[in-house]
């Protein structure tokens, strides 16, 4: 049950990319996506990313609860377009060509549709991408690429950290939540909100003090054997740069280049088919 | 020569946030090479004393000190946790809550990492510090997949990894089942003799350390040394009584039996002791005995019968388990870490429902029942209180069940009052609790359950990390809501003197299956039970042995020690 979203272990070439190589990629890769509205790159990122998803043998399983909460926000997400800004396709694209009046102020046009498939298509280029990095990426070594990156090692280590209690602390709420329910504190759907937000004081006061606890013996287990005693630190997971990650480097650099001269090339960062 | 390692001279520390000092005037020094165990109470000052000597306190833990503490030579006071880590290797109490890595080859290179070691020297020495503790095969595994022993060995080895010449053992025995713990003195005990390195445990399981030999035992009470003496010599006097530390059962029978215990015959291990002089004696005070009255017929209150569950499909957890509880019993349920006794305990409450099989009370399946109803008959108190109590006030939290099922407040505080009178809490009932000890802070959690009347509690290791005195205070406790309340109750434990002592019957789970469900005194003289459940055979039954009482008769032996001493108990 804990296990969706974690680091899955696994050898694929993906995998084997050290963890910068791919936070690099992650980022660019982000940034680019955000910027472009040019279908025909977003098209050329989704293939790409799509192509990389299927060679990291991540099996959707793993990945579908996010997947499919992003997947709502999305939807969310276009139809929130289409209600405050019905017209902004039209606006974007300098041309209106109706489809079907809907009611009041509202008609589907060509170009909302078209503006609105771009939106998704965004989603979809950047998602696999942000799952890829989660998923094959050890946490260790996202703090030691985070190091490399510049980021203080004691910031990597954190986040690093927080990622792997998760599943202790996961565990913890569930154990409290069973034991304060056994002594009728009743969490379930029968009882009004306030209750049940009353109710979770009693779970979260002792998840609360027993993770102080767990904080206390780890950083004193941390402490004893060194930690933050210099500026820098090296790591075990560590791996040097290899052939593949220049290459994977060089291709998300040039390919963003070119991607970002296309987009502009005509003045927009729109591209417009119906022109 | 042998040189002194660690020296305090006058040495008394006060923390910031108390008002009389924890430790006073300690003169103490540990040689080079040696291999010294501290005991004492809980609250004595042995864990500041440890404190001490890795840099927790005053670095982490703030205070003032006096005197002088030197570590390698070096002013303590004037170095640093960093520093002083150069020198002293700590392994924590818990293996699991101090691994790092995610790895074992991580973890162990860990400290490594933070002094800046290349990656192929860093390589070199995990592996080599792996080695001395044989975990190199399991380098690139997953700490979650050890066994626990293993977690504790590879809790040694990223402690050795700098090179230490010092290592601090706090309570290495404190989580680990008898089998497990075993194994982990033997451990410190062959690093100890090939690597030469200084040893210092904390520990109070004194009789489990002393499976293997120490040079000395230093008794703290009340924050000053009370003894410092050789574990023979030690355990002739009656320092260890006085000062609620538990001497080893086998000691504690000898006494019972009338003997003087001396020095020359070597005491402090069973194994190497002259027992000669003492045998007579000894069969004497055995065949004094009193045999048991058979237990009557009683009522069956919870029938477990063929339960089986899997959280996985395909991994059964528990594998047709089948047992009855009757009214009234003191019941414990023993078995490795990972055997299936907490999922039996969460599937009695109804927190999981069994795949095949059936939960009775009162011959009433329990199986339409929802937890809150099942908490009215069977109540379950976790291992650690902080995970129970949500209310600042003892009063309140005892209140919570009552005013959760809409009980009206004038009903409540008759109820709240009287539960907190049986349970010794009444003068506190103002307190906040955070300012009660843990042992306390157990009975707010055990009142709690009780305030709901029910007929059955279930008690999740209710003695984990408890001293002597505590736990004999706590279990006392439980005796008596079991013999004046009636009130049934199950334990599930990794502590034999609990099996033995307090409870009439144990069942034993390894692997998912029921394999006994006998007497205390007979699991822990049966070697092939023992085995499979990961736990220990207890001393007193070795002690039957080695005065020549019959084979069939060792678990007559360690039924005659225990009724002897639940006696003296109650006579106080």
């Amino acid at each position: 049950m804990a296990k969706f979203l974690t680091y899955s272990h696994d050898d694929t070439w993906i995998h084997r990319l050290c963890g910068a190589t791919k936070l690099i990629f992650f980022i660019l890769w982000s940034v680019l996506g955000m910027i472009t509205y040019d279908t025909r790159v977003l098209l050329a990122m989704l293939i790409i990313s799509m192509i990389a998803f299927y060679m990291s043998k991540i099996k959707y399983k793993q990945v579908s609860m996010v997947f499919k909460v992003i997947c709502l926000f999305l939807i969310i997400n276009i139809l929130a377009i289409f209600i405050f800004s019905p017209y902004e396709g039209t606006k974007i694209y300098g041309t209106r060509h109706d489809l079907l009046h809907l009611f009041g102020k509202y008609t589907l046009t060509k170009e909302q549709i078209f503006y609105e498939c771009n939106v998704a298509l965004k989603y979809f280029t950047v998602i696999p991408a942000a799952l890829l990095f989660i998923v094959t990426t050890n946490p260790s070594e996202f703090a030691a690429s985070l190091n490399r990156l510049g980021v203080n090692y004691k910031i990597g280590y954190s986040i690093s950290l927080a990622f792997r209690y998760i599943p202790d602390i996961q565990r913890d709420f569930n154990e409290i939540k069973q034991s304060q329910e056994a002594r009728g504190i009743d969490m379930s759907k029968d009882v009004s909100l306030p209750t049940r937000v009353k109710s979770m004081g009693a779970i979260l006061f002792p998840l609360i003090f027993s993770s102080m606890e767990r904080i206390d013996v780890i950083s004193n287990a941390m402490e004893l054997r060194g930690f933050g005693k210099s500026k820098k630190r090296t790591w075990y997971t560590a791996r040097p740069f290899t052939r593949m990650d220049y290459m994977v480097i060089i291709f998300t650099v040039v390919f963003s280049i070119i991607s970002l001269v296309f987009t502009f090339y005509d003045g927009s960062r729109f591209y417009n088919p119906f022109m | 020569m042998k040189k002194p390692v660690i020296e305090f001279t006058d040495y008394s520390f006060k923390y910031r946030t108390q008002k009389e000092p924890t430790l006073h005037n300690i003169n103490l020094t540990i040689m080079e090479g040696e291999k010294v165990l501290i005991v004492g109470p809980s609250g004595s000052g042995k864990s500041t004393l440890a404190h001490c000597m890795n840099g927790l306190v005053p670095f982490s833990y703030t205070g003032e000190s006096t005197g002088t503490l030197k570590v390698g030579g070096k002013d303590a006071s004037k170095s640093s946790i960093f520093e002083l880590s150069k020198d002293v290797g700590t392994v924590l109490q818990d293996p699991d809550g101090q691994f790092i890595g995610l790895t074992v080859g991580e973890d162990i290179a860990f400290s490594l990492e933070n002094a800046c070691v290349p990656l192929n020297q860093m390589k070199e020495k995990v592996l080599e510090a792996a080695k001395i503790v044989g975990v190199d095969s399991l380098l690139s595994h997953s700490p979650q997949d050890l066994s626990g022993g293993q977690k504790q060995r590879v809790s040694m080895a990223g402690a050795m990894t700098n090179d230490v010449n010092i290592l601090l053992f706090d309570e290495p025995l404190a989580n680990l089942d008898p089998a497990t713990g075993k194994y982990a003195i033997e451990l410190i005990d062959e690093i100890h003799k090939s690597t030469k390195k200084t040893i210092v445990i904390i520990e109070h399981r004194l009789e489990d350390v002393l499976y293997k030999n120490v040079d000395r035992i230093i008794l703290v009470c009340d924050g000053r040394i009370k003894a410092d003496l050789n574990p023979d010599k030690l355990l002739t006097t009656d320092l260890l009584q006085q000062e609620g530390i538990r001497e080893p059962l086998y000691i504690t029978a000898m006494k019972y039996a009338g003997c003087h215990v001396r020095e020359e015959d070597s005491p402090s291990n069973l194994d190497n002791m002259n027992i000669a002089p003492y045998k007579e004696q000894i069969s004497q005070w055995f065949s004094s005995r009193i045999e048991p009255l058979a237990a009557e017929k009683r009522e069956a209150l919870l029938e477990i019968k063929d339960i089986s569950f899997s959280y996985q499909k395909g991994e059964e957890v528990l594998k047709k388990v089948s047992f009855t509880v009757y009214k009234g019993d003191m019941l414990s349920i023993v078995g490795r870490n990972g055997a299936g006794k907490s999922t039996l305990s969460k599937l009695i409450c109804g927190f999981q429902t069994p795949d095949k099989g059936q939960i009775l009370y009162q011959g009433n399946d329990l199986a339409g029942y929802s937890i809150k109803k099942r908490a009215e008959k069977i109540g379950l108190v976790m291992q650690n209180p902080n995970q129970m109590i949500s209310k600042p006030m003892i009063y309140d939290e005892v209140a919570l069940g009552l005013a959760a099922r809409g009980v009206p407040e004038e009903e409540i505080r008759p109820r709240v009052e009287e539960t907190l009178k049986i349970c010794g809490l009444f003068p506190f009932r103002n307190w906040p609790i955070a300012a009660l000890s843990f042992g306390q802070k157990k009975r707010v959690t055990i009142a709690s359950i009780l305030v709901l009347n029910p007929q059955i509690i279930i008690l999740d290791e209710p003695t984990a990390g408890q001293d002597f005195r505590h736990y004999t205070e706590i279990m006392e406790f439980l005796r008596e809501m079991n013999e004046k309340v009636g009130i049934t109750i199950i334990m599930i434990t990794h502590d034999m003197h609990l099996m033995l002592e307090y409870t009439s019957r144990c069942v034993v789970i390894s692997d998912g299956t029921l394999i006994s469900d006998s007497t205390g005194a007979k699991v822990l003289t049966d070697s092939s039970i023992i085995q499979s459940a990961s736990l220990k055979e207890t001393s007193l039954y070795e002690l039957s042995m080695k005065c020549g009482i019959e084979k069939q008769d060792g678990s007559a032996f360690v039924q005659h020690f225990i009724e002897y001493d639940k006696g003296v108990r109650t006579r106080g």
